[in-house]
């Protein structure tokens, strides 16, 4: 005997901070409506500054473990993402059809394009060094190489024109050279934060890592702006008045501040998130 | 050990003890013209600037006037703005990368000969050390054109599956420690790769950029396509300002750096930043002690100290800090401050006396904070801008010397027990620009290397520098690179960019 | 660093550190003696101290009395006494000086002796089967006492290096004693022969070997192995000497050979020498150079500064 659809177990959405699922401390929540019938689809968390603050801590603690993982590891943990995403198919595709209106087509591509996305990063951890690394030629007995390295903690402020393929792009590119990263979604779309985040959580990635934050930007881009622990901040939404003053709140700790990023997939879009660190050493007996 | 009859022979060098004074030995100044007015040089051309202002260049070894500056008005930085995107619209993003490479190779070249009197030019308007002018500087600005000059027509391979194109007018304005190899860092890439460039040097050291304009004459730079706009703050302001710069490049303080940053934020304009730096020198107990002292003598007393990725903060592993220091001292006995124009001067003068009073100013306050304060006893000069070289031992790390550039002959030291420690230490600081390494052990040089959170790593040597070798910081220190393949990448827009 | 133990003779054990040395950092420094510029007086009187510090060598198996009488001739007066002396004393500077010592093999000792009568000037006699040190312990202490027994006052013994690379350390150590035992009073100069050690470590655990065991001077090469003498080698060596003196306030006295021909390289050595160790070094009790050539260049210099003409060969004699 099965209980009426009505009575199924609504699931409650949270944020996902440090590998855990808290609500927000503020105790705030915004709606997302149902794009046909405008009912209330489910109360996101509003996300504080507290809350990003919290994050913000996990990101900082997880990120140098995250650096020093191998290549290899990153890589087999972001196509682990890919199979867990694949797993959670329906559900990816349901919230969609449900807050975006997509069509089971196009949710179904979206969630396909997202999961290779995943994948795409998955094969790059072990490359892009070997792509921009280089052995320099210097005049003299010194032996002189750069390489790449994690900025540190990124902060990423989603587009509220959501695209889960794109998030998932964005983030892959983040974490794929050892950064960890507090992202903030926003609007409709971050009801996909429930999904998302059970990925996160059952793919072996380490607590920390992804932090993922459902708000709105005019609240928090000041506090991800200032935070002198964030040393890189990718802003990939429209509003150039919000850019701007990320950019000036960004100059006290000389932050990284991304601007939109057309081509996703590519080498371009890791080395966003990288420092260039260079080492000599004498060549002698 | 004991003189017996082989040992009491004849000179008379062996009764008295032989006091081996190294004669001045100074390098002739008649190989260098200056002019007593320096114009603005704006579209091929040399131009009065436009509010007749003019200011003073100082000799900082005699404290003398060397000669008149134009300072740049926002109307003359204006005309050279423009007159740099005509000649990017007009000539320079016509020419293949071939053609504007000749140009590079030629300007290396002609660096290469009248590279004396670039070098004592610059020694007597920056007052570094003859010696390094010469054999440093010099050098390095020749190598640094002739190394991008060979990028011009490989850009296709300078971002793998890249297209990339130039990002159009370039804004720099670069510091006075280097004045003519900060030129070339800033010139050299921008034109290899298709852009045109309006330079603001530093307001103290502008000659030696002067002279390197008649070099770009000399070779047939079309007009505009390098455009010199001396003057101080205000000069650099407008140019930063300006609406049709499409990217800014700086080397300098960080503050100034904050501020530019400022100026561009909201802006379409690219920006790379080459700020300051407090970094570390870490020698460990299984160091090469011999080569390790004379590294973080070379560390923090090259250039006067003026060096934004200089050694400032020493951390001797406990085991080896008294020997080091007593080592360092001797060493340090041994350093000769005089004339830049003396070949046997290892320090030379501080570039002003503004600069010489914030060193100063800040050898007090380590003096309050209570560190150990050493100094040797060597001759110094009786005019002119001189700065003592100095060390302050057991500087706690809450100490303004721990924290605080001096951009000075001033080092602090303090000491550690672990690994671990020394790589907390050396990164408790906002800043990332570099950071030296002694040890003899090659894993562990390896590990701290990739521990340390800074954009160049010396092992068991420090302050090389070299054109294929990427330079930059990270954190505070700065945004981007420049030197080698990644010091392409600030002047090249792949179709990634902006939205 | 690295660290060995030995015994001594009396049965007490010693232990001998060797920091390690940076081939590249160790180049680098001794380059920098090379951009010195030393002009005018502090040439002149350089040039001097140089020549009060050669040990004229000859080490030949074509050696013979006659020439070694002829070196000795050429050691007590560089230059004959009249032929610059006009310009010197218009100068007022004093004469030539004489060299410190002659070098030979011990059968010439007696040679040298008696063409060196009433001069202060040193002689110095390699030793212990110079060059290579293959022979028996008790044919290197036989060597060495007969060229003590014939008036040599100075020793000039070569290190066993076949010992030292097998890594006996304690043999190498063992032979200087004995060397030492025999020299009596005359200075013993312990030649590591670095051009056959392979690195700067080993110059500097050889050096701090050879002064333990008693050298009074360390010295680099035989001249019959490339490279001999240079510049980062000597300065590896005479940081050993100053870390020694700072331990034990004993000054031992060092001798680069081979390889040094011109007058400028001299001085490169001197400013080495003064900035490392001071100028309590810069005197012939402390500091030789084991040179033939050396010296014609050292008075071609001169000769130059005083007359303010270019020299020409012909001024000077040929040995």
């Amino acid at each position: 005997m099965s209980l009426n659809k009505k009575m199924q177990i609504a699931k409650t959405f949270k944020l996902f901070i440090g590998g855990d699922f808290p609500r927000t401390e503020s105790g705030r929540s915004f709606p997302v409506y149902r794009f046909k019938s405008k009912d209330i689809y489910a109360n996101l968390c509003l996300a504080s500054r507290k809350d990003l603050r919290n994050a913000i801590t996990a990101a900082q603690g997880a990120q140098s473990g995250w650096q020093n993982r191998s290549a290899y590891n990153r890589g087999q943990i972001l196509y682990r993402m890919a199979e867990m995403m694949e797993g959670k198919r329906s559900e990816f595709v349901d919230t969609m059809s449900d807050t975006l209106g997509y069509t089971s087509a196009k949710a179904n591509t979206e969630v396909d394009k997202a999961i290779d996305s995943f994948i795409y990063f998955a094969g790059f951890t072990d490359k892009y060094q070997q792509l921009v690394g280089t052995v320099n030629p210097v005049s003299g007995p010194h032996h002189n190489f750069t390489s790449c390295e994690a900025v540190g903690v990124v902060g990423l402020i989603a587009a509220k024109k959501f695209s889960l393929s794109d998030l998932v792009s964005q983030i892959a590119a983040i974490i794929a050279s050892g950064n960890t990263v507090v992202v903030l979604m926003q609007t409709e779309g971050a009801a996909t934060i429930s999904p998302l985040a059970e990925v996160m959580a059952t793919s072996d990635l380490p607590k920390g890592v992804v932090n993922l934050l459902t708000g709105q930007a005019e609240e928090l881009y000041t506090h991800f702006g200032s935070h002198m622990e964030v040393h890189s901040l990718s802003y990939q939404d429209t509003d150039k008045k919000i850019l701007g003053e990320i950019q000036t709140l960004g100059v006290e700790n000389m932050k990284r501040i991304i601007k939109p990023i057309n081509d996703l997939k590519s080498l371009d879009h890791i080395l966003n998130y990288v420092e260039y660190k260079t080492v000599w050493h004498p060549i002698g007996n | 050990m004991q003189t017996t009859k082989e040992n009491s022979k004849s000179t008379d060098s062996q009764n008295t003890k032989f006091n081996f004074d190294y004669a001045p030995a100074l390098e002739s100044t008649d190989i260098v013209q200056i002019k007593d007015r320096n114009l603005l040089f704006i579209d091929g051309k040399w131009v009065a600037p436009s509010q007749g202002k003019y200011f003073k260049t100082i000799n900082p070894a005699t404290g003398l006037p060397l000669a008149e500056i134009a300072e740049a008005s926002t109307k003359d930085v204006d005309n050279a703005v423009k007159a740099a995107r005509k000649a990017y619209t007009k000539t320079w993003s016509k020419l293949t990368g071939a053609e504007r490479g000749r140009y590079l190779f030629r300007i290396a070249r002609l660096i290469q000969e009248r590279a004396r009197e670039l070098a004592v030019l610059e020694t007597m308007d920056n007052g570094k050390p003859i010696k390094e002018s010469r054999d440093i500087d010099i050098p390095l600005v020749a190598a640094h054109f002739f190394y991008y000059a060979g990028w011009a027509d490989k850009l296709d391979y300078a971002i793998p599956g890249q297209k990339v194109s130039p990002v159009g007018v370039v804004g720099q304005i670069i510091p006075w420690n280097f004045p003519l190899l900060m030129a070339a860092w800033k010139i050299a890439p921008a034109l290899a790769c298709g852009n045109t460039v309006v330079i603001k040097p530093a307001e103290t050291t502008s000659l030696s950029l002067l002279l390197l304009v008649q070099i770009l004459q000399e070779a047939g730079l079309p007009d505009g396509v390098v455009n010199v706009i001396t003057g101080a703050g205000e000069t650099g302001t407008a140019l930063v300002a300006h609406a049709d710069i499409n990217k800014v490049a700086f080397t300098g303080s960080t503050d100034v750096g904050r501020l530019i940053a400022k100026t561009v934020a909201g802006t379409n304009k690219k920006l790379t930043l080459e700020l300051g730096g407090k970094s570390a020198h870490i020698i460990f107990e299984d160091a090469a002690i011999e080569q390790a002292v004379e590294g973080v003598i070379n560390g923090i007393f090259f250039n006067q100290g003026h060096v934004c990725c200089a050694g400032s903060r020493l951390l001797l592993e406990e085991s080896v800090s008294e020997i080091f220091v007593e080592k360092l001292k001797i060493r340090m006995q041994q350093l000769r401050v005089g004339n830049p124009l003396d070949k046997n001067t290892d320090i030379g003068a501080i570039n002003s006396s503004t600069e010489l009073e914030k060193i100063k100013k800040l050898i007090t306050t380590g003096q309050n904070e209570g560190a150990e304060f050493f100094e040797p006893n060597i001759e110094m000069p009786d005019k002119g801008y001189f700065q003592k070289p100095c060390f302050f031992n057991r500087v706690s790390s809450a100490f303004t010397l721990s924290r605080v550039e001096v951009f000075g002959p001033v080092l602090a030291i303090s000491t550690f027990r672990t690994t671990q420690e020394a790589i907390a230490k050396a990164n408790d600081t906002p800043y990332g620009l570099a950071a030296g390494i002694w040890s003899e052990k090659g894993s562990k040089v390896h590990k701290v290397a990739s521990s340390l959170k800074a954009g160049v790593i010396w092992a068991n040597t420090y302050n090389k520098f070299d054109p294929t070798s990427p330079f930059g910081g990270y954190n505070e220190s700065g945004w981007g690179r420049e030197g080698g393949r990644h010091g392409l990448f600030p002047y090249l827009n792949t179709k990634q960019g902006a939205k | 660093m690295r660290t060995i133990s030995i015994q001594k003779e009396n049965g007490n054990p010693l232990v001998i550190s060797a920091p390690f040395v940076d081939e590249v950092g160790a180049n680098e420094r001794a380059d920098s003696f090379t951009k010195r510029s030393i002009k005018k007086d502090s040439k002149l009187s350089a040039l001097y101290l140089a020549i009060s510090m050669c040990d004229l060598t000859t080490l030949e198996g074509a050696d013979t009395p006659g020439k070694v009488q002829q070196m000795c001739a050429k050691a007590r007066y560089p230059v004959p006494p009249d032929l610059i002396s006009e310009y010197l004393n218009k100068k007022n500077l004093s004469s030539i000086p004489s060299v410190a010592a002659v070098c030979v093999y011990p059968s010439m000792v007696p040679v040298a002796v008696k063409a060196l009568q009433g001069t202060n000037i040193g002689i110095a006699s390699v030793s212990t089967a110079f060059p290579s040190g293959q022979a028996p312990l008790e044919i290197k202490v036989e060597d060495t006492r007969f060229a003590v027994e014939k008036g040599a006052t100075e020793i000039d013994m070569v290190i066993n290096r076949g010992a030292f690379l097998s890594g006996r350390y304690q043999q190498v150590f063992d032979e200087i004693v004995e060397i030492k035992k025999v020299c009596g009073d005359a200075h013993l100069k312990v030649i590591l022969e670095t051009g056959e050690l392979g690195s700067y470590d080993r110059v500097r655990l050889g050096s701090e070997i050879a002064m333990e065991a008693g050298a009074d001077f360390i010295k680099t090469s035989t001249g019959k192995v490339t490279p001999a003498a240079t510049l980062p080698v000597t300065l590896v060596m005479l940081q050993a000497i100053a870390d020694h003196y700072r331990r034990t306030g004993k000054k031992i006295g060092m001798k680069p050979a081979g390889g040094i021909r011109t007058a400028k390289q001299a001085i490169h050595y001197l400013c080495m020498v003064n900035e490392t160790l001071g100028s309590d070094w810069l005197t012939p009790d402390l500091f030789r150079f084991g040179a033939s050539a050396l010296l014609n260049d050292l008075l071609r210099q001169i000769y130059k500064e005083v007359t303010g003409r270019y020299y020409y060969d012909k001024a000077f004699s040929i040995d």
